[in-house]
C-alpha cells in the first residue's frame, strides 16, 4: 500500500533540488550500495581478488557531489572509490570489471580496485598512498586557472589523511594561489581500525583546521545526499567565481570493516546500530516519501538498480582475463617498455 | 654559437619552451622573484610574469603533486626541488605516482612534466645537500632520467624532457653551474637516450656522467701521457640508456671503467657493469672497474670531500693499474 502523500516540507532550501535531481540522487546511491554489496559477495567468492574497501554507509557523499558535478569538472579519490567512480557515470560492468581483474575492467587489470581511473568520466584516478592525492588535485586545479577553464577539481580523502603532510601541504597551496578546488573529508570516524579521535589533536579533523589556512569550519551529515549535494554546490560556485578551495567535512559511518573480510571487531558495541539507524539510503527513502514521491517510483528504481548490478555481474563472470600481452605495454609514453636501446 | 654558462643555459632552456608553448610553467621554490638559490632561473619571472614562473611555499609534495595534476590534465609544467637530496621528502611523487599512473590507468594518463633539481657534490655542503641521486629514479620503472654535463646539453635536453611526454627527472650538477659553453643560437633541442663518445680512444673506454664526464676527460688526458688512449663516453641520460654507444665502445676498447659520484653500492655504474658483463663477456679483456665514492655519507670539509669523490688522479692510477 502506497503511503499517505505528504506535502512537501515548507522549507525553502529544501525547493530548489526537485523530483528530477532528488530521482538522480536516490539512484546513484542505491547503485553504489547495490554494486558494493555485489562487491563483497563477489569477494567471498574469491572472484574479487586482491582486496576491496567499501563505502557502505557513505554513499550519499559520493551521490551528493558527482550530482552537482559537471562532466568536466574532475575527481580524484581514495582506494575507497568505488563509490566515487561509479556516482560519475562510469559503467558498473566497467567498475566491478577491474575489481574482478578481468579484461572488461576500467584499467583491463593493470591498476585493480585501489586504482580506479576513467579519464572520459572525469575520474582522475584512486589513489593508494594516503593523502598523495591532494597536491594532484591541486595541481589540477591551477591548470583550470591557468588555462582559464572553469571546471572545479574536487578531492575525496578520509580523516585519518587529515594527519599527513600532504594534506597540509596542499591545502596552504591551494588557498595561497586561490585555486578552484574542492576538499572533501569524508569523516567515518575511523582511520584504518584506530579510532580517529584517539589520534588526533582536534575534535574534527579537518573542520578544525580549516582556520588555520584561512578557511570557513564546514561540518555537514555526511548522510544525507541533500544536504551533500547542497553543500558542493556552494563550494562549487565559490570556486567558478574564482575565490578559491572550499573544505568540507562529512560526518559519516562506514557500516562495513576497512578492507576486505574485516569484520571492524575493533568498533563498540551499538554504535553500527545506532549509525544504521541514520543509514542514507533509509534517510533518503524517507526524504523522497516526505516529497510525495511515489514508493512505486522510488521502488522502481531500486528494482532497475538491482537487475544492472545483476547484469553487470554476469558480464564481469563471462569477460576473459586480461591477456598477457598487455604486460609491458604503457610504462612509457611511445606505449611501450623500453628503457634502453 | 652563444657563449653561455651552465645555469644560464638552464633559463634559457626554460624561456625557450615557455616561448614556444604556452602550457610550459614553471614553479618551486625562490625560483621566480630570487631566481633561484643557484641563480639559475634569473630572469624567467621579468620575462614570463607570475603567472607562469611561480615563487611557491617550502612544499615539495605539493610542488610534484600539483606539477603532476597539471600535467595530467593539460599542461606541461616544470618544476624545481631545489637540492636532489630534498627528493626524500616527496618521493612519493616519482616514486609511486607519477611513475606508475600511466601503466596503472592501461594508459589513459599521459604525464609530460619535468623535474630538475641541482645534484651531486663539491660544494661543501655536507651529507644532506650533495648527495648524486639519479640513481634512485632509475630504479623505477616509467621514469626518464637525464644528467647534463654541458651549457649545451643543459638547454637541448632540458627543451627535449619538456617536450617529451613521460616524467623526466632532470639533475643539474651543482659543481657545474659556473662552466661556461657554447650553445647552439636559436632554437635548440637534443634528443633524449643518446650518449655521446666525448674522447675518442682505443684502449678502454671511461663511462661518466655530469660532473664526472670533466674529471673523465682530464685523466684521459694524463693517461694519454702515459700511452694509453682511453675513450670517454658522457651517457647524459641514463633512462632511455643508449647502451649501442656505450657496449659499442667496449666492443673496441675491450675494456671498461664507470666513474661516478653514487655510493659504492647500487650507483649506475654497476647496472652498466652488469650489461656489459652479461653481453659482452668474450669481448672483454680484462675485469670491469667502478670508480665511485665510498659507501658514506658526504663529509662537508674541503679535505674530507675532495678525498671521497672521485679525482682525476683517482681515476688515472686506477686505469694505469687496472691496464698493467
Ligand atoms: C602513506 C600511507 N600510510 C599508510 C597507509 C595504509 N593505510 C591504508 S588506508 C589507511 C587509513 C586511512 O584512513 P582514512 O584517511 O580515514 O580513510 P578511510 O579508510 O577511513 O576512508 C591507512 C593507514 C597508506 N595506504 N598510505
Amino acid at each position: 500500500m502506497a503511503r499517505p502523500r505528504k506535502k512537501p516540507v515548507a522549507s525553502p532550501g529544501n525547493d530548489d533540488i526537485g523530483e528530477d535531481k532528488r530521482l538522480e540522487l536516490w539512484r546513484k546511491q542505491l547503485e553504489i550500495r547495490h554494486c558494493e554489496q555485489r562487491a563483497y559477495d563477489l569477494f567471498l567468492q574469491n572472484l574479487v581478488k586482491g582486496t576491496s574497501h567499501l563505502s557502505l554507509g557513505q554513499e550519499a557523499i559520493a551521490a551528493g557531489f558527482a550530482a552537482a558535478m559537471r562532466p568536466d569538472d574532475k575527481s580524484f579519490c581514495t582506494y575507497r572509490g568505488h563509490a566515487h567512480t561509479l556516482a560519475r557515470g562510469v559503467p558498473m560492468e566497467q567498475m566491478l570489471g577491474e575489481l574482478m581483474q578481468r579484461d572488461c575492467g576500467l584499467m583491463r587489470g593493470k591498476g585493480g580496485s585501489m586504482h580506479l581511473t576513467s579519464i572520459d568520466h572525469g575520474v582522475m584516478g584512486s589513489y593508494a598512498i594516503i593523502g598523495a592525492h591532494l597536491p594532484i588535485a591541486v595541481g589540477s586545479a591551477w591548470r583550470a586557472q591557468y588555462l582559464g577553464h572553469d571546471d572545479v577539481t574536487v578531492v575525496f580523502f578520509g580523516d585519518g589523511t587529515t594527519n599527513i603532510g600532504a594534506f597540509h601541504e596542499a591545502l596552504n597551496y591551494a588557498v595561497v594561489f586561490k585555486l578552484p578546488v574542492v576538499f572533501v573529508c569524508e569523516n567515518n570516524l575511523y582511520m584504518e581500525y584506530t579510532p580517529i579521535g584517539a589520534i588526533t589533536a582536534v575534535e574534527h579533523p579537518a573542520a578544525d583546521r580549516a582556520g588555520a589556512y584561512g578557511l570557513d569550519k564546514i561540518i555537514i551529515d555526511g548522510n544525507d545526499a541533500d544536504e551533500v549535494y547542497r553543500t558542493a554546490q556552494t563550494a562549487f560556485a565559490k570556486a567558478r567565481a574564482g575565490e578559491g578551495p572550499s573544505l568540507i567535512e562529512c560526518k559519516t559511518y562506514r557500516h562495513s570493516g576497512h578492507s576486505r573480510a574485516d569484520p571492524g571487531a575493533y568498533r563498540p558495541k551499538g554504535e553500527l546500530e545506532r549509525w544504521k539507524e541514520h543509514d542514507p539510503i533509509k534517510v533518503y527513502r524517507a526524504r523522497l516519501a516526505e516529497f510525495g514521491i511515489a514508493d512505486a517510483v522510488i521502488d522502481d528504481i531500486e528494482q532497475a538498480v538491482k537487475a544492472e548490478v545483476e547484469r553487470a555481474t554476469a558480464v564481469c563472470k563471462a569477460a576473459p582475463l586480461p591477456p598477457e600481452d598487455i604486460l609491458t605495454t604503457d610504462v612509457y609514453a611511445d606505449g611501450g617498455w623500453a628503457w634502453r636501446n | 654559437m652563444a657563449e653561455l654558462t651552465y645555469r644560464e643555459a638552464v633559463a634559457a632552456g626554460i624561456a625557450q619552451e615557455m616561448e614556444r608553448d604556452e602550457r610550459v610553467a614553471f614553479l618551486g621554490e625562490d625560483v621566480a622573484a630570487a631566481g633561484g638559490v643557484f641563480k639559475a632561473t634569473v630572469g624567467l619571472l621579468e620575462r614570463f610574469g607570475p603567472r607562469r614562473v611561480i615563487d611557491t611555499p617550502i612544499s615539495e609534495q605539493a610542488i610534484l603533486g600539483a606539477a603532476m595534476g597539471a600535467a595530467m590534465t593539460g599542461m606541461r609544467p616544470i618544476a624545481e626541488i631545489m637540492f636532489s637530496d630534498f627528493l626524500a621528502v616527496c618521493w612519493d611523487f616519482p616514486a609511486n605516482e607519477f611513475s606508475k599512473a600511466r601503466y596503472m590507468s592501461n594508459g589513459q594518463i599521459k604525464l609530460p612534466l619535468v623535474v630538475r633539481c641541482g645534484n651531486g657534490a663539491g660544494s661543501r655542503f655536507g651529507a644532506q645537500h650533495s648527495q648524486s641521486v639519479e640513481n634512485w629514479a632509475m630504479a623505477i620503472p616509467g621514469l626518464k632520467v637525464v644528467a647534463p654535463s654541458t651549457p649545451a646539453d643543459v638547454k637541448g635536453l632540458l627543451a627535449a624532457a619538456v617536450r617529451d611526454d613521460d616524467p623526466v627527472m632532470f639533475f643539474e650538477h651543482k659543481s657545474l653551474y659556473a662552466l661556461k659553453g657554447e650553445v647552439p643560437d636559436g632554437e635548440h633541442v637534443d634528443q633524449l637516450g643518446v650518449a655521446r663518445i666525448v674522447r675518442p680512444g682505443k684502449d678502454c673506454t671511461i663511462v661518466a656522467l655530469a660532473l664526472m664526464v670533466h674529471r673523465a676527460l682530464a685523466a684521459a688526458e694524463k693517461l694519454a701521457e702515459r700511452g694509453i688512449e682511453a675513450e670517454v663516453i658522457d651517457v647524459r641520460s641514463l633512462v632511455p640508456l643508449d647502451t649501442r654507444t656505450i657496449l659499442g665502445s667496449i666492443a673496441r676498447t675491450g675494456r671498461l671503467f664507470t666513474v661516478e659520484e653514487n655510493p659504492r653500492l647500487c650507483g649506475w655504474g654497476a647496472e652498466i657493469a652488469s650489461i656489459a658483463a652479461d653481453e659482452l663477456f668474450y669481448d672483454l679483456d680484462g675485469p670491469i672497474v667502478r670508480i665511485t665514492t665510498p659507501h658514506i655519507p658526504l663529509p662537508a670539509a674541503d679535505n674530507l670531500e675532495d678525498i671521497v669523490l672521485p679525482t682525476v688522479d683517482r681515476i688515472v692510477e686506477t686505469v694505469t693499474r687496472s691496464m698493467a
